[in-house]
């Protein structure tokens, strides 16, 4: 469903995307791996059209990423930030039924019904009346997840979606992640969580320097990798001392 | 003190013509300030240099002089390049542009404030560009905007009385005329400094309320 081949992207002389070349199933769950500096939140920002890229094509759903298709495919692909990046001027039932209400013209009713339905889901109904800066950060990674959600996307996007947690909220947020990819929900997560990866994805993708250098089943990478830099890295995330 | 309540009543009638004239200067110059202080902000953030440049030129020349100077320059030079304005409009183009720089750094530092990454976040919702500036750029800026914009407003309204020099009849040129006809020095510029804070102290309030309105919970 999503497609991304031959992706090449500069920043000035610094060559971030070199060829990528990937593509995502319907209800496939994908885990983007690699170093900081490789190159995968790019390729994941390129899909949703927040980085232009120079070279090579990205499709969704057989619609292919241009000028005139990006509102298009935005409504197909939502996404999910390391920051969360909550509207701090709008309370959680109104970050999550913006987009909804004011990008899809639902009606103001309905969207809130359907948003507080998405709140229980991730466990936060009783704090649709809160603002962001009341939340802890695991609380508005949630509440951004249910705001994707609420878009009815048929992808979701997730960049390192726990990076910028305090390591005991990091769990109630992959919990969502998994209970996601349960329901069938196609999804590419970067992310340094090599056991969410292992247990979650589908699919692992190692990305260095700009290239996609090892992909296969999700245990076979993370635990047999073939190539020596893979092997590397994870050595690195899992004994980091 | 029934000397100074007898003489209040006669004078008031005049010195509230000259607020009036207060009011309608610094509601029109402010109204300009904002204009062309927009104008400067949004130029100070073109693409082009040359653009960029000329809104920091125009800044930085128009804060460097005073503005008493701007409103005889405006009012004794202007004409001889055939550019005639009466003393009311000269007073609001002069005050309108020396306040406009003000305006310009403040809408700067609060468009400056709103996070890039809730505009990538918007873009992402699909939300157009239009929709983002009204429903996100706007009113986080505006938080950081409003607080300063108050104080300016103040600030505008007691400067409206440079404007006495180039023979504005407003509050301070009425109390003048008033004091010098009468030499009650004491009882006319006790009401005049009186009527300023009438106007100023429901500013300063009404500025609290918006800050506190519109502060982030």
């Amino acid at each position: 469903m999503i497609e991304l081949s031959c992706l090449h992207k500069a920043f000035g002389q610094h060559k971030v995307l070199r060829g990528v070349t990937f593509s995502v199933a319907r209800a496939e769950v994908v885990c983007l791996i690699g170093p900081s500096g490789s190159g995968k939140s790019t390729a994941l920002r390129c899909i949703n059209g927040l980085e232009r890229f120079d070279r090579g094509a990205i499709t969704v759903d057989g619609v292919a990423l241009g000028d005139r298709t990006l509102t298009e495919i935005r409504g197909k692909v939502a996404m999910v930030f390391q920051r969360f990046n909550l509207f701090p001027h709008r309370n959680v039932l109104e970050n999550v039924i913006e987009g909804p209400v004011y990008v899809q013209r639902v009606p103001r009713a309905e969207a809130r019904e359907r948003a507080l339905g998405l709140l229980e889901k991730v466990g936060l109904r009783d704090r649709a009346n809160a603002y962001p800066s009341m939340l802890s950060g695991g609380q508005q990674q949630r509440v951004a997840i249910a705001r994707a959600l609420a878009m009815q996307p048929q992808a979701i996007l997730f960049d390192e979606p726990t990076s910028a947690l305090d390591p005991e909220l990091v769990g109630d947020v992959l919990r969502v992640i998994r209970a996601l990819a349960d329901e069938g929900m196609t999804m590419v997560v970067v992310t340094h969580e090599m056991a969410f990866a292992r247990e979650v994805a589908d699919r692992v993708l190692f990305m260095d320097g700009g290239v996609i250098l090892e992909s296969g089943p999700a245990r076979e990478v993370l635990t047999r990798p073939q190539m020596e830099r893979t092997r590397n890295f994870l050595e690195r995330v899992i004994h980091p001392l | 003190m029934t000397d100074f309540l007898a003489d209040a009543r006669d004078f008031l009638p005049i010195l509230l013509s000259g607020l009036w004239v207060t009011i309608a200067i610094t509601l029109c110059a402010l109204l300009l300030s904002v204009i062309l202080g927009l104008v400067w902000a949004l130029a100070g953030t073109s693409r082009f240099a040359l653009v960029r440049g000329t809104s920091r030129v125009i800044i930085n020349t128009v804060r460097g002089i005073p503005i008493l100077v701007q409103l005889f320059y405006i009012y004794f030079v202007l004409p001889q390049f055939g550019i005639t304005l009466n003393a009311f409009l000269a007073g609001v183009a002069g005050l309108g542009l020396a306040y406009s720089v003000y305006q310009a750094e403040n809408f700067r530092a609060g468009f400056a404030s709103v996070d890039r990454s809730l505009i990538e976040t918007a873009q992402s919702l699909g939300m157009s560009q239009r929709m983002i500036v009204r429903r996100l750029i706007l009113p986080l800026a505006l938080r950081v905007i409003l607080p300063p914009f108050g104080n300016t407003s103040i600030m505008l309204l007691k400067d409206s009385s440079i404007a006495s020099t180039i023979t504005v009849a407003e509050l301070t040129r009425q109390g003048q005329l008033l004091a010098v006809s009468t030499f009650k020095n004491m009882t006319v510029y006790t009401l005049v400094a009186l009527l300023y804070l009438a106007m100023s102290l429901p500013l300063s309030l009404l500025t609290r309320r918006l800050e506190r309105r519109f502060a982030l919970r």
